[in-house]
Parts: C-alpha cells; structure tokens; sequence
C-alpha cells in the first residue's frame, strides 16, 4: 500500500512540475468556460422569452445548462485523455525507470494500479475546472444538486474507462506521442461509434453503437445510474488495466 | 549467496545467455567480465527478476528468483546501465521515493536516505535536482538508490561507464568500501577495473562463461605472455623488412612475430612471447647485431580483445559477432 501511493505522490509531482498539467487545465478551463458563458447566456435569453410570454412554469437549470455542460465536458474529456497517461509508462520505458520499478519489491498489479490512479487524480483535477462555473449557478439558483453529482460519477466512470485504455496504449510503447496519437484515435472512434445507431438498427450496429463511450454517458448526464452503463465503464477499466499486466508480462518475456 | 545453474535466455532469433552456471559466496566482490551483447545484462536481469529465464535456475540468498521474486527483490539492490533516474525530482526526495518502493518507512526511511547519500557523497546535492546533476553524481545517486534498503547482494551493470577518471577511482572505492556487507557482482568490459575492485571473475562472452577463476590466478595466465612493440630503421639505406622480421622470429621465446607498419624506412613489428618468457633483452640484442636501429621497444597492453581471443579460441572457434 505505501508503495502504491509512494509511485501515485511521484506521478502526482510529475504532472504539475512539467507543463502538462497547467496547459491542461488552462485549455480545459478556457474551452468549458466558453461553453459554460453560452449555455447560461442561452439559459437567460430563453427563460426571458418564457416569462415574457407567460407560459409554462420555470424553467430548469440542470437540464438547460448543467446537463449540456456536462455532455461537452464529457466529450472534451476525449481530448485530454491521450495527454494525460501518453506519458505514464512511455517515459519511464525510455528513460530506463523502468527496470527500476519491475525490480522493487512490487507487483506488476500494484504499479499498474499506481499509475492509473494517478492518471485518474489528474484528470478530475482537470474536470475540477468546470466544476468552479456550475457551483457559481448555486449562488444565484437553486439547481438540483443530485443529478449534478451523477453526472459527475459519470464523467469519472468515462475517464476512468478510457484512462485504462490509455494505461494499456502506452505501456506497449517506449514513444510518448506514439502512446498519445493511438490513444487519440481509440478515444475518437468510441465517440463516434454510436452515430451507426441514426440509420443502421442490424443486430451489429447495435453491437457497434453499445461500444459507443459517449451513449453510455447520457444516463448519468440525465442523473440516472443505469446499472448497465456503470457494468459498460467498470468493464472496460477491468479489460484495459487487465491487457496492461499482460502487456507488462510481455515485456518481461521480451526486453 | 548466489547460485546460477544452466541459466538459459532465447529470443526470437538469438540466445543471449546459453547454460551458464555460477556461484557467488557472500561478501565477495565478483566481476563479470565481457565484451558488448555477451549476455552480461540479460544475466543481471535475470537475477534481479526483471525477466524470467528460459531455461535453468537462479537463486539469490537462497530464494529462487521464479518461485519467491519479492523475496528476491527484497534482498537486492540493482543499479542499472543507465541510472534509473527521474529527472524533475530532487535527489533527496528520490531517494525518499526509492526507500518507500523497496518497503521502508517512517524514521528508518529517513534514517537510510540520510546514510546512503553520505555514504555515497551526495549529500551537498541533496536539494539539487537530479536534471542538473553531472554524470558523477547521477551515477552516484544510482548507487545510493540502490543500497538503500541494505540489500544483501548488490549487482551494478558497468557502474563506472561515461565516467571521467577521478570519478571512476571514487566510484570504485565507493563499491570496495560497500564489500564484506554486501554481496557484490559487477558488470564491466575493463579489464583494470576488474583487477582493481574484484575478487573473482567471471568471464563471459557469446552467452557462455569462459572462465572463471580469482583475479590473480586469472591475470598472471593472461599476463603470462607478452606482446612488445619494436620499430626498427636502417642505419643506413633501405630496410629490408622481411629480413628484420626473418631475424626478430629467430629469437628465442618468440611465438609470433607481426608487421605492422612500414613506412619511410621504419618497419614497425609486434612480437608476442612465449608463456612466461620474457624476450625483450633478446630483441633489443639480435637487431641491434644485426646492424639495424631500435627506435623503439615497449610491452603492449593486453587488450581485452586479445584476451577473449585467447580464452575463446582455446575451446571453440572464436566467433566475429562477440
């Protein structure tokens, strides 16, 4: 356990004393920024028009502004995911580190585990950012807080899943941006593979669009915990830390 | 402490260590001896449970490195060709970092990382970071990352390479200092530094040891025969080399007699002795009779090239690829 968190603090220290982490969060905190000014900006025009016209009760903020704030963040996600563990096991395999860690009194799970969770740390201290916007809506209204903190279960459960894959792409390679570029790619295609659903209703296209990362996100945004989303993300986290040790096994073998 | 029996490692395409057995007795310092590619790495690798073997047995202070690893890596501190070192962190709390990853904690974790940094002169840089460490100093903070945890057996692979030369006499008292409580092995393709910090060595080269033996009985067979350097010119007019080298291999104790060089006059020769004679009072004699100059007459070093050919071509057919 000491070790585990000994490899997570160093991790830690290594992302915030490298620029990774601040461009991050910088570009995190500009781009949700800017959708959060919009969607509120949208919010306020549309329940003026309401109000002006009488009609209907109030309208909702979580499903006007959290909501669509939440869906963006978990697409955006997509981008910062590669950056975030590219690095991981890539530069400690360059740099030699490595033989370090597989001669510690230490098990290939364990640095596994390290090394993701710090992965995981750094991306909610990414996602913290636009967290900042949504609690400014609680000191002007009263949005639903419930919903809110799903959808944020939600949004880890997503990076978590593909923070796994990531583990998994870079602990193949000894080339940062190799590890980057193809977890990129794994990233985008999980996103997009949902649009078959629109026009395809075959038995594969339903197989093709279940993979989708982003579908399984919607519930959460909602507030809903849909047992088989949660099973879809903790299964992926299980396959990518799971390919991970059998990757490290492979190295062993190898190197 | 250290047992190796028919340790065996394949790849794809070539073996890399190829049944090789040997022991190492506790507190010795042993040095593994070998060219580039001999296998050397991959051997230390295997003890340390970096990989597993192919085929074969390895056992460190009496724990199989298969069947009990953490035991094994508990019990050894490994420096690796290139230091492993994280470049952003401050040596200190490196050291901290390593002492947490071999399992010590609290008082005696700062206890140790205090003594492993004096112990390997370190201390002055202990807030330093590691990115702006010279050569000397990374290398010694390598060490000190791996004594902290007060292993038993020490393996260092080339420990003093890309060294200046003061720094190699300081890192080398540093593991002769480090004997007697710890099991050392060694790895390095200098011939010197094995006579000057090892006890035994093992020599090992295309994946198979080829000798092993202590270090003296091992240099005074190696230095047993030796090469000279002679450089003849002509009192007057031309040299006849084939001449000079005819009357050079006359000598008695002379095995072999090389032309080198032989430009403006001077011919420049190496003549190898027999086992155990010493010819250069005999050389310097016949060319001096014979009407020639002796510009020169000096011992070559023997190269570790010279002695792999030496020890490889006695029970196999030296190969190009060593």
């Amino acid at each position: 356990m000491n070790n585990i968190l000994a490899i997570i603090q160093r991790e830690m220290n290594s992302y915030f004393r490298s620029p990774i982490a601040y461009g991050l969060m910088a570009f995190f905190g500009l781009i949700t920024g800017w959708f959060f000014y919009v969607a509120v900006a949208f919010f306020m025009q549309a329940s003026m028009r309401s109000a002006m016209q009488g009609g209907g009760g109030p309208m909702s903020v979580n499903e006007y502004v959290i909501r669509p704030m939440l869906m963006n963040v978990s697409v955006i996600g997509l981008f910062i995911i590669p950056m975030i563990t590219m690095r991981l096991f890539a530069e400690e395999k360059r740099s030699g580190t490595i033989e370090l860690l597989l001669t510690s009194p230490i098990t290939d799970i364990q640095i596994i585990l390290a090394k993701w969770i710090s992965a995981l740390l750094m991306y909610c201290a990414v996602l913290a950012l636009p967290l900042i916007n949504i609690l400014v809506l609680f000191a002007f209204g009263k949005p639903d807080w419930k919903p809110m903190l799903i959808g944020i279960l939600g949004l880890v459960l997503q990076g978590g899943a593909l923070l796994a894959i990531g583990t998994f792409i870079s602990n193949t390679t000894k080339n940062q941006i190799v590890a980057g570029v193809s977890t990129f790619a794994i990233c985008l295609l999980l996103w997009v593979l949902d649009w078959v659903s629109s026009f395809e209703s075959a038995a594969w296209a339903k197989v093709v669009s279940y993979m989708s990362v982003v579908a399984h996100f919607e519930p959460f945004s909602k507030g809903v915990v849909d047992t088989k989303d949660a099973i879809f993300y903790l299964s992926l986290i299980f396959l990518g830390l799971f390919l991970t040790a059998r990757s490290m096994e492979s190295l062993r073998w190898r190197s | 402490m250290i047992k190796v029996e028919g340790l065996s490692k394949r790849y794809a395409r070539h073996v890399a260590v190829d049944n090789i057995s040997f022991e190492v007795e506790k507190g010795k310092i042993v040095g593994f001896l070998g060219p580039n590619g001999a296998g050397k790495t991959t051997t230390m690798r295997i003890l340390t449970c970096f990989m597993p073997p192919s085929e074969g047995f390895a056992e460190v202070a009496g724990f199989n490195v298969m069947d009990a690893p953490m035991e094994v890596k508990r019990r050894i501190g490994y420096l690796p060709e290139t230091p492993p070192l994280y470049p952003e962190m401050e040596v200190g709390e490196y050291l901290t970092f390593v002492g947490k990853l071999k399992g010590l904690s609290g008082t005696d974790l700062a206890k140790r990382a205090e003594e492993v940094a004096e112990r390997c002169n370190v201390a002055d840089v202990r807030n330093k970071l590691i990115s702006k460490l010279s050569k000397g100093y990374r290398q010694r903070v390598g060490l000190a990352q791996a004594i902290i945890h007060n292993p038993e057996v020490l393996i260092l692979d080339e420990p003093t390479s890309g060294l200046d030369p003061k720094q190699i006499i300081e890192t080398r008292d540093l593991i002769k200092s480090l004997a007697g409580d710890h099991t050392i092995i060694l790895s390095t393709h200098i011939l010197p530094e094995v006579e000057q910090t090892c006890e035994s060595v093992i020599i090992i080269a295309n994946g198979k040891v080829v000798a092993r033996d202590s270090v003296e009985n091992l240099t005074s067979r190696l230095r047993g025969a030796e090469t000279v350097a002679v450089e003849v010119e002509p009192r007057s007019g031309e040299l006849d080399s084939g001449a000079v080298q005819a009357k050079l291999e006359q000598v008695s104790g002379v095995s072999r007699v090389v032309l080198k060089d032989s430009k403006t006059g001077r011919s420049y020769f190496e003549v190898e002795s027999l086992q155990g004679r010493s010819v250069r009072a005999e050389l310097a004699r016949a060319v001096i009779e014979s009407g020639w100059n002796l510009n020169e007459l000096r011992g070559v070093n023997v190269s570790l090239e010279d002695i792999f050919l030496q020890l490889t071509s006695a029970d196999q057919p030296s190969k190009g690829d060593a």
